[in-house]
């Protein structure tokens, strides 16, 4: 491997995440070790109910009441995890140089909860367009989750939302990673958030698409590769990281989870929603080549597979032409326990891996029962965590709509 | 709606825009912004919750008579003396 000084070399230092099962990593990775699924009934507008992964945080522990209500679910997911992740570094916040601090958040969308809302509003009032918030354009501007936070925290270094569909969670480690390579920042905090449970849009299109899934169960209803297998089940979260370089943490003493050596991002460019995999076994292949490792590397690889008929067979397919030798690797899948938390999964599916670098565990895929012979991977750990020898790589999995895939791959740290 | 039933309609509104506030001590012939952290969009928020509540329409050029809770309450009393509480 070519010598990379430890200023290119970045690390992940401090950890924030809200998900279904936990609102931090050892909470969050003691549930997806026990099997815990986090999906409920939850109530939409017009809709009723629906399944969905639903957060609880401690919404005020960051927040004053009057930003909570000036702001939105996705600003405050942001701020409180970002808080989270830059306590949990051990950083001295007083002292760091706010200017050379960067937000970048990974998202799926933004602004269909505040619109829908408002257009709810109005709707109350003969749809007088009097009655239209002035609130609503600071709370849809796409920069509004990351922009929350350098208010909330007072970073003035450059802060903005990196919109990529369910790719998003990955692109935010992959955008902060290339901001500290370029010396734009000195710390970035990074991953995805998703408040999309709270706009009835989302559901109502999935289920439009015949992709929204049911189950008598809430907890049985996400069940990638499984032949019941019916739908996506829609969550919220947020994963967000301190980044740094690894010259810094290491002046610092820092705690390191892991480093950052490979990322891929590319482009299907043949469908709005189907995925391809021979993209996405390309974008996986380009990610090793910058970690600069073989597929043989891998420990551990999250996949994306969200439960519908033909993405998990489209990613199976994926990783068996990349990885069918590597019978060694485990195979795992964090939305069969929280659903798909959009532009926080690549985040949250990264980070309750990461502990594995430790614990050397591979967490399970839950709810797969009869695994579809079309997924039928060798290495999917179904239903019981896997010990593992040591876990040296994690492959994380992201890709979405209009085609965009995104890989990272993390290597266990040794100092 | 009487000039203290205004103003009880007033504080209820405050009590929704700035939550952290405790409005018990609040005196009537101080600017609102001088007694607790209201911003522009804050003061809007008072405009529109009136108007939605209400259906009391403020002209922009009559805003600086909302500063107080004094000036606010004279200036409704007529607009919304009509109102049933």
């Amino acid at each position: 491997m070519a010598q990379v000084s430890d200023q290119d070399r970045i690390v992940i230092t401090g950890v924030g995440l809200t998900s279904p099962i936990g609102n931090t990593l050892p909470g969050y990775r003691g549930s997806l070790l026990e099997g815990r699924s986090g999906v409920q009934p939850f109530e939409t507008r017009y809709m009723g109910p629906v399944l969905a992964g639903v957060c609880q945080f401690d919404e005020l522990r960051y927040q004053k009441k009057k930003e909570l209500r000036r702001g939105t679910r996705a600003g405050s997911i942001s701020v409180f995890c970002a808080n989270e992740a830059v306590q949990d570094s051990g950083l001295d916040w007083e002292h760091v140089a706010k200017d050379r601090v960067g937000v970048y958040i990974g998202i799926t969308e933004h602004g269909n909860v505040e619109t829908e809302n408002e257009i709810y509003e109005i709707s109350k009032f003969g749809y007088d367009t009097s009655t239209w918030s002035h609130h609503h354009n600071p709370r849809t501007v796409a920069n509004n989750p990351a922009g929350e936070v350098t208010l909330n925290m007072k970073i003035t270094g450059p802060h903005y939302t990196l919109g990529a569909a369910c790719a998003a969670g990955n692109i935010g480690f992959i955008h902060g990673v290339q901001m500290l390579r370029l010396g734009e920042v000195d710390l970035a905090i990074v991953g995805g958030v998703s408040e999309s449970i709270h706009t009835f849009g989302i559901f109502a299109s999935f289920k439009s698409q015949g992709a929204l899934a049911e189950n008598a169960d809430p907890t049985k209803a996400c069940r990638p590769f499984d032949m019941q297998r019916n739908g996506i089940v829609v969550a919220e979260g947020g994963g967000l990281c301190t980044l740094e370089r690894l010259s810094d943490a290491k002046r610092r003493g820092a705690k390191i989870y892991a480093e950052i050596v490979g990322y891929g991002i590319n482009s299907d460019a043949s469908d709005f929603v189907l995925p391809a995999a021979r993209r996405q076994a390309e974008c996986m292949r380009l990610a090793l080549k910058r970690a600069e490792i073989t597929a043989n590397d891998i420990g551990i690889l999250s996949s994306h597979a969200t439960a519908t008929e033909q993405g998990d067979i489209e990613e199976c397919v994926a990783i068996r032409e990349v990885f069918g030798e590597n019978l060694k690797m485990a195979v795992n899948n964090t939305k069969s326990f929280i659903g798909h938390a959009m532009g926080a999964a690549g985040a949250l599916e990264l980070l309750g891996n990461i502990p594995s670098f430790q614990d050397n565990l591979a967490h399970a895929t839950i709810n797969l029962d009869q695994i579809d012979p079309r997924c039928g991977l060798p290495q999917i750990v179904a239903n019981k965590p896997r010990a593992m020898g040591q876990v040296d790589y994690i492959l994380n999995n992201s890709f979405g709509m209009l085609g965009i895939n995104s890989v990272v791959i993390v290597r266990r740290f040794e100092a | 709606m009487s000039p203290e039933q205004i103003r009880q309609a007033l504080l209820n509104i405050l009590t929704r825009i700035v939550p952290d506030e405790d409005l018990s001590q609040l005196k009537d012939d101080l600017p609102f912004r001088e007694q607790m952290e209201l911003d522009s969009m804050d003061f809007l928020d008072i405009v529109m919750e009136l108007r939605k509540q209400y259906r009391v329409q403020i002209p922009e050029e009559d805003y600086p008579h909302l500063a107080t809770m004094g000036g606010a309450v004279t200036y409704l009393t007529p607009r919304m003396k009509d109102i049933q509480a």
